[in-house]
Order: structure tokens, then sequence, then C-alpha cells
């Protein structure tokens, strides 16, 4: 997904790499994704927790104390169902990509 | 300008390469003893027991590791200093590459010696040679242990040039260098010494996601730096190009460099690539690496008292190639013999050989080169010997024998 | 170990605010736990800001650094395969002589090293145990997935007996893997140098205080991360937490800790539970029927002979380390 391949003098030398990886949108890997029932969710954010892909974010209340909400980020999601598999409230559900949900 | 004070010191070649690593101000030396190296290690950690260097001595378990620390080490803004031998240079060849991609300014002493097997710990340049040639090192080859001192101290300054960025391998013949005593020069104070290096490593600076940071582990950079990425087919030929003009910038900074050292030190190399002795006149050029030079010369002397146009001509710096060195002394020549200290070298010829006749290529007119192929495990080459091969030279330039392609010299068939 | 760590417990709200250092966009498998046990690790830090990470190659090296692309929000160094302890001892000495030579005016940083089985079990073992020898600071994070998993599965040191790998394929004739899988913890703790811990990213409360311990131990730190692998182990990615909870209810990844200065094994977390409570340990069976690489011992016949062999040879690895840790 690099789009225009540069030159050897446009890039930095020994190798570094110059773009962070979330340019690089892991959501198009999914077949299923998730989708939270924010009425069952409890806010336990065992789903954050155990997300290998860092594709769970946390709206924090505003005094800091507590999640508000959690949501995803579905540049990155994977769809590996992790999160639906570990909530405890089974608030998580499992669509097809490009299902109603 | 006159030459900075310097103090008479008895060192040997392992001694030199101790001293100058200390005069160098080392961060860090992870180094695992092989004979003929070990004078090394040895001499340097007693400066570090007594004191007299601060500097992180780490007693590596393996060559492999020794490397993969001084990458860890230069990776992370330090400066670092490793030695080795033979299988010890074999055992972290698979480093060497990754060093210099990483563009890392780490100098490494080699004490040349044979390479297993039969497992021989005598001098010959096998294991510089078969590892240098596309690793992207700089290599030296040194006479004796003068040079060796000078050219670790010159190393640093070199590698550490921000056009440059590149690991340097200074070479020195396993115990006829190593393990001889001679009287040389060394900076009385080592201060002299790192000014100029320009004090303790300066970190070269690059540009990363719009901002400037130290190419180095710097936690505190304002972008953190990933070294060793995976590269596809899309990017890895880039990093290697990057790699050929940081070389093709070493050329011009060895020069750079070797005048200035010859400010402070009142000592120089030939050019700094290459040391010709006698050889504006000369009808026949002997080409060779290390201490055998000094036979060399020697025995040339000999022979130009008998009024025989003879010179030599020592390679100093291996890598980069300086072809153009070897094209302009070896231009009016009629004979050269190339002399190649290394087993195996092919049915073409000796790597030193190979590169001397692609230097001559392009001469409008071209000397014969031949090739001899000496001093394997350490056989002595005596200025017999050498005599011998310079007659047959005279006599290929005088017709009386055809060129040959390559001659064993001193082995007993 | 007279350390303050035995207090510092991790505070799910006050870790979760903390920035990630490994970021999404990389390319690990769905479903994978190393970046799991990357995540957690790095959060446990005394101070996470200032560290540098040092990497052998496998999974998590190469899937995260593809050129340009880079997924590490901190300094991280990958130099080869077996050296990863030898690189990490580089780092730490260069800043400690930076510091002492004053040029880093910093605290020095935490040195966190990542190496799957490959790297720490088998190629990479002389460089750790040379590290560990000569006492670097430094943490060594073991991301267990049980094969050489980045090159294709192939059987390691640390693949675990009678499962399929390609190099060790359930065959006619021999059912996978016939070798017991070496008990890498046990080989660093002999060191006595070390802070050694098993630990399951399932359990993240344990792992993230053994992480935490480790950080502040003066010395190298070892800790054995189980990294159930969806790829190679063959089982639905959402189940992957689930795998990994049965690694250590089965006994077969239990977690225990051990101190170099008084030289004693701590059962800790749900092992310690398991151990007070032997009725509660779960049949190995539960784990190995939910994996394609154990498939074979089940079909399409039962290899019950296998299987007992299997869940023998687990307790009795279980009661050494009772044992061991003085349950006994």
């Amino acid at each position: 997904m690099s789009s225009e391949l540069k030159s050897w003098k446009e890039i930095p030398i020994a190798g570094v790499p110059f773009k962070p990886s979330t340019e690089y949108k892991t959501g198009d890997w999914r077949a299923f994704r998730p989708v939270i029932d924010d009425k069952k969710c409890t806010r336990c954010l065992q789903c954050w927790l155990y997300c290998p892909d860092m594709s769970i974010r946390i709206e924090w209340e505003p005094d800091g104390k507590k999640p508000k909400r959690v949501y995803y980020d579905y540049d990155h999601c994977k769809g590996c169902g992790i999160c639906a598999n570990v909530c405890p409230v089974k608030a998580i559900t499992m669509i097809p990509e490009g299902g109603e949900e | 300008m006159s030459p900075a004070e310097q103090i008479d010191m008895l060192l040997n070649g392992d001694e030199a390469a101790a001293w100058a690593a200390r005069h160098c101000n080392v961060d860090v030396v992870a180094a695992y003893p092989i004979t003929p190296q070990t004078i090394i290690v040895e001499r340097f950690s007693e400066f570090v027991a007594n004191g007299e260097v601060d500097c992180e001595f780490i007693s590596v378990e393996s060559e492999h590791s020794a490397l993969s620390a001084c990458v860890g080490a230069a990776a992370a803004g330090a400066r670092a200093f490793t030695a080795t031998a033979a299988n010890g240079l074999n055992l972290m060849h698979e480093i060497l590459y990754i060093a210099s991609s990483l563009r890392l300014p780490i100098v490494m002493a080699v004490a040349n010696r044979a390479v297993s097997g039969p497992i021989n710990i005598h001098c010959d340049h096998t294991d510089a040679i078969g590892s240098a040639f596309l690793a992207s090192w700089l290599m030296f080859f040194c006479e004796n242990a003068q040079e060796v001192y000078d050219t670790i101290i010159q190393a640093y300054k070199i590698a550490e040039n921000p056009r440059v960025l590149l690991p340097v391998m200074v070479s020195f013949d396993g115990f006829l260098i190593s393990h001889t005593a001679e009287r040389i020069k060394i900076f009385k104070d080592e201060k002299v010494v790192q000014e100029f290096l320009g004090g303790p490593r300066k970190v070269a600076k690059i540009n990363l996601m719009g901002k400037e940071v130290e190419l180095s582990l710097n936690p505190k950079n304002p972008v953190p730096v990933t070294f060793g990425p995976l590269d596809l087919f899309d990017y890895y030929f880039e990093h290697k190009r990057q790699q050929f003009e940081a070389m093709e910038n070493a050329y011009k900074v060895i020069e750079e460099v070797h005048e200035q050292y010859a400010e402070i030190s009142g000592r120089r190399y030939g050019d700094g690539f290459v040391v010709p002795y006698r050889t504006e006149d000369a009808e026949i050029i002997a080409v060779v690496m290390g201490s055998t030079a000094g036979t060399m010369r020697y025995v040339v002397d000999e022979m130009r008292e008998e009024g025989i146009k003879i010179g030599v001509l020592r390679v100093r710096t291996y890598r980069p190639f300086p072809y153009d060195r070897l094209a302009k002394y070896l231009s009016r020549a009629k004979v050269v013999g190339v002399f190649d200290r290394v087993q195996d070298a092919g049915l073409v010829g000796g790597p030193l050989f190979i590169e001397t006749r692609a230097s001559l290529y392009d001469l409008p007119e071209r000397p014969i080169v031949v090739n001899y192929v000496y001093g394997l495990g350490g056989r002595d080459t005596t200025p017999e010997m050498i005599r011998s091969a310079f007659d047959e030279l005279v006599d290929i330039a005088k017709g009386k024998i055809k060129p040959f392609r390559r001659k064993y010299l001193g082995v007993r068939e | 170990m007279a350390k303050t760590s035995k207090e510092w417990t991790p505070n799910l709200f006050e870790i979760a605010k903390i920035p990630d250092y490994i970021l999404p966009g990389h390319r690990m498998c769905a479903g994978c736990v190393a970046p799991v046990i990357v995540k957690l690790a790095l959060r446990a830090l005394p101070d996470p800001e200032n560290t540098v990470i040092v990497n052998a190659t496998g999974c998590l090296e190469v899937a995260t650094t593809i050129f340009p692309y880079t997924a590490w929000k901190r300094p991280w160094i990958h130099n080869a395969f077996e050296n990863a302890a030898a690189t990490a001892s580089g780092v730490e000495a260069a800043f400690k002589v930076l510091k002492r030579k004053g040029i880093w005016k910093d605290e020095l940083p935490t040195i966190v090293v990542f190496g799957g089985d490959g790297g720490t079990y088998d190629i990479g073992l002389q460089s750790l145990s040379g590290a560990i020898e000569r006492g670097h600071k430094f943490v060594y994070i073991l991301y267990d997935n049980e094969a050489y998993m980045n090159t294709g599965i192939q059987r390691s040191g640390s693949t675990p007996q009678y499962a399929a790998t390609t190099t060790s394929p359930a065959g006619k004739v021999i059912p996978g893997k016939l070798e017991w899988k070496k008990p890498i913890g046990f080989i660093i703790s002999a060191h006595h140098n070390a802070y050694v811990a098993t630990a399951n990213p399932y359990y993240w409360i344990d792992f993230m205080k053994k992480v935490r311990k480790a950080a502040e131990y003066d010395g190298p730190a070892f800790i054995h991360a189980i990294s159930p692998c969806d790829r190679g182990w063959r089982f639905d990615p959402g189940i992957s937490m689930e795998i990994a909870r049965l690694a250590t209810d089965t006994c077969l990844h239990p977690l225990w800790e051990f101190d170099p200065e008084t030289r004693e094994y701590r059962i800790t977390d749900r092992s310690l539970y398991l151990a007070k409570n032997p009725d509660k340990i779960i049949p190995v069976e539960e784990y190995l029927k939910r994996q394609g690489r154990f498939a074979h011992l089940f079909r399409p016949v039962r290899r019950d002979d296998l299987i007992k062999q299997i869940q023998d040879r687990v307790m009795k690895e279980w009661h050494y380390l009772l044992k061991l840790a003085g349950f006994e």
C-alpha cells in the first residue's frame, strides 16, 4: 500500500522506516466486523485489554475517572473476534463485513 | 603546523591497537579472544582494570556476539571497538553486513590469520579479504605496528564522518605484526587524539517524519528510530545504493583524514591509499599488501644496486579499492607481479590480482600482470624467495619466459 | 528482591490511559497474541517513555517493521536472529558508559528484549546465556508460540510433544514431534543470576506485575510468556485468549516466578489456586482438542495412549514444580 516508490536519495539512510504503521489500513483484512451493543456494555475494558491491534478506543468521562464508551478503529480492526469472545456480557457481535448492523 | 608531542614505546601490533583504542576513548569494547589477537583484548582489559580508560568491556561469549554487542552499542550512540581474526571473523560474518547496513561507525582490528581447516593460527589474508568483498566495510592493511596505531585513529574519524558512516576493518599480519615488538610513537597526551576525532562520538542526524532526530536509539528523539526493518523487493536495492554512495564518499574522506592526521603526527603512508617505493621509473613493479612489503623493499634495493629498474607498490586501502592509484602508478611498468596471500585464488587469480588487472584494463597500454600466491598459513616468505619471483618478473620483461597466469611462491611442489 | 514491586499492581483504568507504544496497522495475523504481550508489557514498565527495545528476528519483528512502515513508538533495534541478548548487552553497556561520561544525561533507559521461541530456545540460547551470566540489566520477554512460526510453522525446541509442525508432521508412522518441550525457564533460573517468571497474557494482572518486577530488578530478567498462534496451532482467531487460559488451567504452562536472591520458586495467580485446589485442574484434552496441530490425536482414531502420555507428563512436570516451590 505504499503509494509512490521513492528514490534512494529521498529516503533516510540506515534503512530507517519513515511511516508509522497507522497509515497502513489493516481494516481491509476483515471478513467479519465487531459491533458493540452499547446498552449491554459495562465498560469493563476486557475487549480493549486483549485486542491485538489496539483497535478499540476508549472515550473517557469528562472528569477522566471512568470510561464513557468504547468504540472501534475500523481502519485497523482485523475482525479477529477476540473481543466478542472475551466480553463477559456478550455485548459484542461479529457480523459479516458489509452486512447489516 | 608542527606535529603534537609524541613518546616512544616498545609495542607489538596488538598492543598498538589496544593503545589506539584507548587514545580514541572508545566507549564500549566487546571482544572474544582468538590467536593472534589475544594481546589486544588482554592489554585493553588491563587498561580497564587499572581505570586508565573509561570503557565498558563486555567479555562476550563468542565473536558473533562481539560484533552484535558492538552493533547494539553503536546504535545506542557509543564509540565501539572490537578485534578478531580468522574463524572469529568468519563467525561474525553475518553481522558484518548488518553493521554496515545500519551505518554504524564501528572499528574492528583484525590480526590476519589463516582460516580453518586445517586449523592454523599463522598469518595469511584469507580472513579479512574473504569477508571484505561484499560487506560494505572500509578496509586497511597495515605494514607495521606504527601504522596500526595511526590507522585505527584515522578509522574513527573516517567512519564517524556523516558522509561515510560505514564500519572500518584495520588489518595487520598475525604474529608478524601482531606479536613483533617495534619502537613506535604514540601521542603523549591522548587528548590530542580525542580532539582530532572531534571529541566523543557525535551521532549523525537525519530527518524522520518531519523532525530532526539522532540516528540512534536515543529515547529522547522526538520521533523514535526503528533500526533493522524488513525490506521487500521495493526498497532493498535503494538501501544498498545508499551504501554504494557512502563508499564513494569514503574515497574522498580517507584522503582528507590522511592529510589531517599527517599534520598532527608528522606521518604519512604514501598517498593514504597506496605506498609506492621506487616506482617512478620502474619497469617491474610488485603489488602486495601487509608486512611482506618490507621484505620486498629490501630485495628491490638489492636489485636496484644491480641496475634493475624495479619497485614495490603496497596497497594500504583495500576497500574502497584504489583503482585510479593503481592505474597511475603501474601504467608505465612493463611487468607487474601481484602477490596474493589468500587460499583458493580461483582459476582466474587472487582478489588483489583481479582488481589490479581490472584497474589497468582501460589504459591504452597495459603492463603484463601475473599472479603469485604466497605465504599461506604463515609460510615464511624470505628475501631469497622474493628474489626468485622478482627474477622471473625480470625474465618476463626481457621476453625470456612467457607470462603465466599464476604461480605459487613457497609451496613444496 | 526487597524491592517495591510486590506492592505494584496494575490498575486497569490507569494503564488504559497510557498511550500505545505499539501501533495499529502492524501486520501480525488477526488474533495473534504476541502484540497483546507487547502492549501489556510496555505499559507495565515503571517509565515506558524511557525504554529501548531490542527484537530478535521472528514474527513480531518482521510484521511490525515492513519498510517503510514501523509500528514502534519507542527506539527499537532488530539485529539478527540469534543475537538479541548480545545486542541488548551492547545497548545496555553503551548507555551505562555514556551516562558515566556525562554524555547521556538522563536516567538509564529500561531495555526490553522481545524474542520468539526460535530466537530464544534454540539459535539464541548461547547469546542469552552469555548475557545473563554477565549480569546485564534487561527484561527479556519470550513470546512463545511454540514453533518457528514466521518461516512457516517449523518445529522448535519449544514445540510441545505430539504437536504437528511442518518439520515434525503427524504422519502415518510418527505422530508429530516426539520430544517434550525444553524447560527454558529452569535453564535460565539455573544461572542463579536472573529474575525468572512464566506468564500468560490472559492472566494479565500477574503478567504485568511480573514485568514490573523484572524491570525493577537490578540485573537480567526473563519472562516466558505463552503466545498462542491461531495460524500455526490452528484454531479460530477469536478464541486465542481462551486457548491461552487453558494452557495455564491445564498446567501445561504453569505460572511461577524465581527469586535469584533467595533462590525461591513461587507459584502465582491461577497456578497457585490450582496448587491448592488440584481438582480444578483441567484435563489436557480440553486444550488439545481445540487445536488443529493436535487433531491427529483425535481423528481419524482417538490416540488415548498419546493423550495419556501428555497428561501424565504434564502432571509429572507440575509436581516437579510443586516440589521446587515447597508445596510437597
